[in-house]
Order: C-alpha cells, then structure tokens, then sequence
C-alpha cells in the first residue's frame, strides 16, 4: 500500500523526468541545415572532391507539383555517346526528402543517348538536382527548383 | 506474383537507337512512414536494377526510397544485333524478378 508521502514523491519525480525530456527534445536540431549538408556529403561522395560545373545536364520536371508522390523526371546529357567520349553515370539528388539520395544510374557508350526518365518522389518545395559522371572523369549538374503542394513519403507532414 | 512490363519496339534497324521502358509493381515503401499506432513501418524497396542486352550489361540503376511507387525507368540502347534483352530488379526481403524481351534487328 503506498502512502500518501509516497505517491506525492513519486509523482513529483515522474513529472520532473517528464519536464527533462520535453526540454531535451526541443532542442530539435536544424533539420534544414542537416539535409543541406547531407546532400552536399552525397554529392561529394559521387564527384570525391572534384569541380562540380554548371551546363550540358538538362533536368526536366514540372516546376509545379500536385502530388510529390510520383513526379516525372527525365536528365539529358548534351554529350556524345561514343567509346572515347560517353556518359558514365548520372546520379539524381533532392534537397528536402529524409535521404538526399534519389536515383544512381550507370550508362554506357551502348546507350546511343544519354537520356534518363522516371518517376520519383519529393517530400518537399526545394531543389533537385542532377549530377552527369563523364568519361573524361568531369562532372556536370544542373538544378532546378519546385513547388510541392502534396508532400510525399511523410502522412503527418515534414519531420 | 511481381509484374513487370516493357515498352521497346520488337524490330529495329541496325544501329538504330531504341528507347526501352521498363515498369515493375512494387509499393516501394519508403521506411519513413508510420502506422496509425505509431510504428514505423520496415524498408521495402527495390535497391538496383540491371539490363543486359544478349549477356552484356548497357544499363544498370541503384534505386533509394525517392523512387516512386512501381517504379519505372526509361533509358535507350543502340540495336546492335538480334537477341534478347534481360531486366532484372532485386530488393529487400530477398526480392528479385527477372522479365526479358526479345528484339530483331536487321
């Protein structure tokens, strides 16, 4: 049987380990600056430090989207496809989502072209960005940026 | 029973460039969702993907959650002679499906 002095004490300290952790998990850390810096360490995981230029990459998606579960997405490479000179890999970033990590696709000079569609998802308004891996050892992106009106991958809205 | 279906033309001429789409069911669960009681609900995912034209690769893709739902990738070859083409995708949960397609070239 546990004493009025008893229960009192012990409620007390429930309420102060409860009071503890709430502080603690408002410290949420900047989840904003955290995916920017995960997706500049993917992408200088693709290209090991080298110079990342702007040009020959087309990223083509709506710049609108109603549903970022499933948005068309489609890279062209302005770059011959020949055994000398070809596209290596092309490899799909967003800025938003919980991973930054979308697509990594490996192509060769027996592709003829280097052109790349699917469909992906996109959590949030942002910038997507896409990174072409030359023979020649260069790399390329281009970015563009949207609006998502119906997020993806999270019911209850951004974590 | 996974699904797959391809888009590619069954005749080409030779050094001709065809497209090729490939579709394949799957719900591509992200890891990041949640049931209604709070549990989050296990990665299930096609990871990577890899079309081989007559046993030589030409086209290979690692996939991540971001991919959507029956995910699909359209991608191009040179006709280079009359065969077939593999696709194969592999996943989570020792997922694996194989589909082929074959194309003559003139």
């Amino acid at each position: 049987m546990t004493t009025r002095r008893e229960f009192l004490v012990l409620a007390c300290g429930a309420a102060s380990i409860t009071a503890a952790t709430r502080s603690e998990a408002q410290l949420v850390p900047n989840q904003e600056a955290l995916r920017k810096a995960a997706l500049r360490e993917a992408i200088r995981k693709v290209t090991g430090g080298a110079p990342l230029s702007r040009g020959r990459v087309k990223l083509d998606l709506p710049p609108l989207i109603d549903n970022g579960n499933a948005v068309p997405l489609s890279v062209t490479v302005e770059n011959p496809m020949t055994n000398a000179d070809h596209v290596k890999a092309i490899h799909i970033f967003t800025e938003k989502n919980p991973q930054p990590y979308v697509l990594s696709a490996y192509l060769g000079p027996r592709a003829g072209r280097a052109r790349l569609a699917t469909r992906v998802r996109i959590a949030d308004s942002g910038t997507v960005t896409a990174v072409a891996q030359l023979s020649d050892g260069s790399f390329w992106s281009d970015s563009a940026e949207v609006v998502v009106t119906l997020s993806a991958c999270l019911e209850e809205g951004l974590i | 029973m996974a699904r797959a279906i391809i888009t590619m033309p069954a005749a080409a001429r030779r050094g001709e460039i065809i497209e090729i789409k490939a579709l394949v069911a799957h719900s591509m669960e992200t890891g990041f969702r949640r049931t209604q009681y709070g549990d989050l609900i296990p990665r299930d995912i096609i990871t990577r993907f890899v079309c081989t034209y007559n046993g030589a690769q030409i086209f290979s893709a690692e996939l991540h959650p971001a991919i959507a739902a029956n995910p699909l990738l359209a991608f191009s070859t040179v006709a280079t002679e009359s065969g077939t083409i593999t696709f194969r995708w592999s996943g989570d949960n020792g997922y694996a499906v194989t589909e082929t397609a074959s194309i003559l070239v003139e």
